[in-house]
């Protein structure tokens, strides 16, 4: 057969894979761990965009995936407005956010970049817990409406499941798209050596604040799916170690990948699940915070092993990517000498 | 090679640990739960691990001890009881999660948990929608309010209203008509405050000054001058240690004479420790859990107080909580429901929502159509520091 019709074939196998999950499952929990890794993909796949091809590291996601929950918390409950519109402005107004912060902030380089991300998110959670009457303080809001498009109304598993799976095909499509496209390649070039890439001509700090706003656009829409799913938010699920979360998801996946994202955040979420049962099985009195030595493998092995994540150990080394490693090698040398 | 196999066997992991997750503990999925006979499957998600896993964890033994007391005397109606309880490692995704795994692949009949505010309303929907009986061990009132969008919903611990009631209402047993208010600025702190602003203005109590301080400031003499300047009467103080400590040290210092009457946050040894000889004579109302063997024997709960009070020490040589008491409450009102009504989901319920006189650990519950807390404040006790030690105030 040949490798075209392959692929195509294996498309259409996993559409069909995709529609028929629910009914094969029959378990709203099943169907909610797919939804939650649904909307962390989200977020990661913007982290990845910005960290993969941007070359820039961001501690403050889960700052924008909290802006985007409390935009639909707060506008539709305080605000009554409608659930289609209140869902744009969560996807918009962390994307403003990042706008402007990013103006500034990306004029940083390297480590003062990372500081000034971890800030922002340390920032917007300290406006979550002291936002009063708005945010609901640290209690949060309840109360939140279910989406309603049309006449259809997200109150069920399967029907999340369904919209969480058309947004990651889109986040799919686009980041291929933006894979191949000149501002992919121009990004990479940033991250290989930003003074080469200006040298050619790419002007790299417009780019870079690109790169910052698609990826807290999409942290944006993962929150406002967050809190339409979950119906409740407080300032908690926002805070920093979510931040790191999503950046050991996305290191672990693979950086600058497509499938990376999904990759990474399935094995974390999955991994809490069954730590969740397998561990008060055999340590029946563990307390406090046993998972994070798990985590911790993890990433050490991933990056002991396969540094630049999992998914890419797919792909067979051709020439040109032995090639691509010399130059970062040769990079490197350069910025040391430097 | 050797990063080939690892690579591969971690990806290996990851699919068997999506398959296994779902189905190695999945059971027939007839929807109402178990059948006469076999064993009755009860649920709960606590905060065993993370930021609240200090209220986790006395739950989690308490629930375990209980079980198995029950399950040696023969279940209920001779049906043996499976608990089943999941951590929510503090976090309200995780607590989502866990609590449609108890739903669907636990086929539990009921839930209890969670032990904190967020992690328990983030729980909420999922057990509406459903339609599973909830019963939450956590504080904040809009846990069960309000009861029309909470129909599945109930909750153990004493809401801050209450607290706030028995301190108000004890200031004003001693005279006390102008008060001042300081309170840590935090989720607990600043609903401590609205509660008891309320509470004073349905006394009649005036406050004549609020102020607040950080949870991790290290001195409060500047507040406390402001109130020894003021008319007030009395100082209440809504904390918990260290800062609570604190400001009870640096009370002493500047010598303020008007009592300082705290909120229940500072039940703990911790808050004896830091304060020392400062905290003699600091007054506080608390669950009776904490002064069970100073009550008279012709308290409704002394009976019920005293056998947790040993069975707990005997089994984990530590005294119980307040927490793990709410997790006894929770558990034999549960308990009581199924055994007059089976374990049919709804009718659980509807038998939860009847429960009248409930003698329990953190009081005398009785539900309504209207209350699905069920606490009055004679569930408080107030208690006096002396020597170091709590001693009832009778």
């Amino acid at each position: 057969m040949p490798r075209e019709s392959l692929k195509y074939l294996l498309i259409a196998a996993a559409s069909i894979g995709f529609v028929i999950l629910p009914f094969v499952l029959e378990s709203n929990y099943l169907l909610s761990i797919l939804i939650i890794i649904g909307i962390y993909t989200l977020v990661v796949e913007g982290l990845g965009v910005l960290m993969g091809y941007a070359g820039q590291v961001s501690f403050g996601q889960a700052a924008f995936f909290g802006i985007g929950a409390y935009a639909v918390a707060i506008l539709t409950t305080r605000y009554s407005w409608g659930t289609i519109p209140a869902f744009l402005a969560a996807i918009v107004l962390p994307a403003l956010v990042a706008a402007v912060i990013g103006r500034p902030t990306l004029k940083l380089k390297e480590h003062y970049l990372a500081l000034a991300t971890l800030a922002i998110g340390i920032l917007v959670h300290i406006f979550f817990n002291e936002g009063g009457e708005l945010t609901g303080g640290p209690s949060g809001l309840t109360g939140i409406p279910y989406l309603k498009i049309g006449g259809l109304v997200f109150d069920q598993d399967y029907k999340f499941y369904y919209l969480i799976g058309v947004f990651v095909l889109l986040v799919f499509l686009g980041v291929r798209n933006l894979d191949r496209s000149r501002i992919g390649r121009s990004l990479r070039a940033i991250r290989d050596s930003e003074v080469a890439a200006e040298a050619n001509g790419i002007n790299s700090a417009a780019l870079k604040l690109k790169a910052f706003v698609f990826s807290a656009f999409l942290a944006g829409l993962g929150g406002g799916i967050y809190a339409y799913y979950i119906t409740f938010i407080s300032p908690a699920p926002f805070n920093f170690n979510m931040s790191i979360q999503f950046v050991i998801m996305a290191v672990i996946g693979g950086l600058g990948t497509i499938w990376g994202p999904l990759l990474g955040v399935s094995l974390m979420v999955a991994l809490g699940e069954v730590l969740r049962w397998l561990v008060p099985l055999f340590i029946p009195n563990a307390g406090g915070e046993y998972q994070i030595i798990f985590y911790g493998l993890i990433l050490v092995l991933t990056m002991i092993f396969k540094p630049e994540g999992l998914s890419t150990g797919w792909r067979k080394k051709t020439v040109s990517d032995s090639e691509e490693q010399e130059q970062k090698k040769e990079n490197l040398t350069v910025s040391i000498r430097r | 090679m050797v990063r080939r196999i690892i690579v591969l066997s971690i990806s290996i992991l990851t699919l068997l640990t999506l398959v296994f997750a779902g189905g190695c503990s999945k059971q027939d999925n007839t929807d109402s739960a178990s059948k006469s006979g076999e064993t009755i499957n009860l649920g709960a998600v606590l905060d065993i691990s993370g930021s609240s896993s200090s209220l986790g964890i006395p739950e989690r033994d308490t629930l375990r001890m209980l079980a198995d007391q029950l399950n040696a005397k023969g279940g209920i109606n001779g049906r043996q009881v499976k608990l089943t309880i999941l951590d929510n490692k503090s976090e309200e995704t995780e607590g989502v999660l866990a609590v449609k795994r108890l739903i669907d692949q636990e086929n539990v009949v009921a839930i209890i948990g969670s032990s904190a505010s967020g992690t328990s309303l983030a729980m909420v929907d999922t057990v509406q929608k459903e339609g599973v009986p909830l019963i939450s061990l956590a504080t904040n009132s809009k846990i069960v309010e309000p009861v029309s969008e909470r129909k599945w919903v109930f909750k153990m611990a004493q809401s801050d209203e209450l607290i706030a009631n028995s301190m108000i209402k004890y200031a004003k047993s001693k005279g006390i008509q102008k008060t001042a208010i300081l309170y840590m600025n935090n989720a607990y702190g600043d609903g401590g405050q609205k509660a008891l602003n309320q509470a004073a203005a349905d006394n009649g109590i005036s406050v004549v000054l609020l102020d607040k301080f950080e949870a991790t400031d290290k001195d409060m003499s500047a507040q406390l001058a402001k109130i020894k300047n003021s008319d007030a009467q009395a100082v209440m103080v809504w904390a918990i240690p260290p800062s609570a400590s604190i400001v009870t040290r640096n009370y002493r210092e500047i010598a303020l004479n008007i009592p300082m009457i705290h909120s229940h946050g500072i039940a703990n040894q911790n808050f004896l420790d830091l304060a020392g000889d400062a905290a003699n004579g600091i007054e506080f109302p608390v669950g009776k859990i904490v002064v069970a063997a100073q009550l008279p024997d012709n308290d409704p709960q002394k009976q019920v107080l005293m056998s947790y009070t040993t069975d707990f020490t005997a089994k984990y040589n530590t005294p119980p909580s307040t927490f793990g008491g709410h997790a006894w409450d929770a558990f034999y009102m549960l308990v009581n429901a199924i055994n007059e009504s089976g374990t049919d989901r709804a009718k659980i319920r509807d038998s939860l929502e009847k429960t009248k006189n409930f003698v329990g650990i953190s009081g005398v519950f009785n539900m309504s159509e209207t209350n699905h807390n069920g606490l009055d404040d004679s569930c408080m006790a107030m208690v006096n520091v002396t020597d170091s030690k709590w001693v009832l105030i009778k």
